[in-house]
């Protein structure tokens, strides 16, 4: 790796200052993704700025109606949760299967959810369960949170600082995994509300979305062979060495079934 | 920058860059060089280590991360004090053939105490999905496995007595 700069600031308004006054600067929270992507020079920061000193980021709360997951919280710590696995038993289970148990001790929620990577699971359970991302500006929903291939509504030094999912009725979470990365070929996040029922897709396009005929079909009758039928268009889906858009089409409404199945055991 | 922390159970401080990977401060400048790199892309798992008790890939860690903590590497894998014998996971690889080129084994014993330790009953399903990080080419996983599963309930045993 080429040498830069590292800071470990304390406070989050100097994570923020640092982030702003050096031009190009990265945050590092888990780093399974920034650092492969520094080591492959891919991306050259003059200066990381470390988020692991920072203590108000770490923890899980809850409050009956939702729970919170500080930004800097390892997909172990979420997955091993007695609190998640007791109100929202499908995100414990979307964590535990990120990646491999070495990946899971490090990378964070924030760092996955920031990142936005296309075939991330954790986009999948925000955007599915419709939850809030807390940063050190504002509050953001999901539904307008992520924007694309790797893009966020993020501004130039804006850091998440914790994640508020609202505790639903039932969800659940299917993934195929590509076999070599982990990653999600496609994976589906299924969770019914009292109010509705939301399906979000990971890993099939290129940023995270809403499959609003199947959420239609659940709302009415959260069976998940009512989905069995619902196809989804192969416009904007992604092809690539993996799997061609057509694969990836079918695994939506596979997986989607799954996920229904697994909220529904 | 300096850093200091526990290596294997000894008080280490270390002069060294930020950029620097935990895998080449262990193998390039503390010679320890059981932690093997086999993919370098976080992948193969050959380089895993326990930082603070949790299985970490050393190739995708940085060393300022270190400060403050406590990190065990393969060479501080051992068996009960006093007793000159390897850790009973190290035995359960031997005995039943859980290597062959042995290149990958010091990221699979890593990953197999760290995963013996976080459950008490590990069953083959555990095991396998446990193991999804750890990439042997030489094999298959079959003999890894069954090693596994021995080394586990023979840690289970040592705990017990």
């Amino acid at each position: 790796m080429k040498p830069c700069a590292y800071h470990q600031p304390v406070q989050i308004p100097d994570a923020a200052k640092l982030l702003t006054s050096i031009e190009d600067s990265k945050l590092l929270a888990g780093g399974m993704t920034l650092i492969p992507t520094l080591k492959q020079r891919l991306a050259n920061p003059p200066a990381l700025v470390d988020l692991s000193r920072l203590g108000s980021l770490k923890g899980i709360s809850g409050d009956g109606a939702t729970i919170t997951i500080g930004a800097m919280t390892p997909h172990a710590v979420v997955a091993a949760s007695k609190l998640v696995q007791a109100k929202i038993p499908g995100l414990a289970a979307l964590a535990s299967m990120i990646g491999d148990p070495a990946v899971r001790s490090r990378g964070t929620i924030g760092g996955s959810v920031a990142n936005n990577d296309p075939a991330a699971d954790y986009p999948a359970g925000v955007l599915g369960l419709g939850a809030t991302i807390i940063t050190s500006m504002r509050e953001i929903a999901a539904d307008e949170f992520f924007l694309g291939l790797f893009e966020t509504a993020l501004e130039a030094g804006e850091i998440i600082t914790a994640i508020r999912f609202p505790v639903p009725l039932r969800a659940g979470y299917a993934k195929f995994k590509a076999p070599a990365s982990r990653y999600a070929l496609v994976g589906v996040f299924v969770a019914k509300f009292a109010d509705g029922v939301r399906v979000a897709v990971t890993g099939a396009g290129p940023g995270v979305f809403r499959v609003p005929p199947m959420e239609a079909a659940l709302s009415l009758n959260f069976d998940p062979s009512a989905i069995a039928a619902i196809k989804i268009d192969t416009d904007g889906l992604t092809s690539d060495i993996h799997a061609e858009a057509d694969y990836r089409a079918h695994l939506v409404t596979v997986m989607a079934k799954r996920a229904g199945d697994a909220a529904l055991v | 920058m300096q850093i200091s922390f526990t290596l294997n159970g000894r008080p280490t401080t270390v002069d060294v860059e930020p950029a620097t990977l935990v895998a080449e401060l262990l193998r390039e400048q503390l010679n320890l060089t059981g932690t093997h790199i086999g993919c370098d892309t976080s992948q193969c798992g050959a380089c895993v280590v326990h930082l603070d008790g949790l299985p970490v890939k050393s190739c995708t860690l940085l060393a300022p991360t270190l400060e403050g903590a406590t990190l065990l590497t393969i060479e501080g894998l051992e068996g009960a004090p006093g007793s000159n014998r390897m850790h009973p996971m190290q035995e359960a690889f031997r005995e039943h053939h859980g290597l062959q080129c042995g290149f990958c084994t010091p990221g699979m014993l890593m990953t197999a105490v760290a995963l013996a330790t976080e459950k008490k009953d590990l069953t083959e399903a555990d095991v396998r999905h446990g193991l999804e990080g750890n990439i042997c080419r030489c094999t298959g996983y079959q003999n890894i496995v069954v090693s596994v599963m021995a080394g586990a309930a023979a840690m289970n045993a040592a705990k017990g007595e």
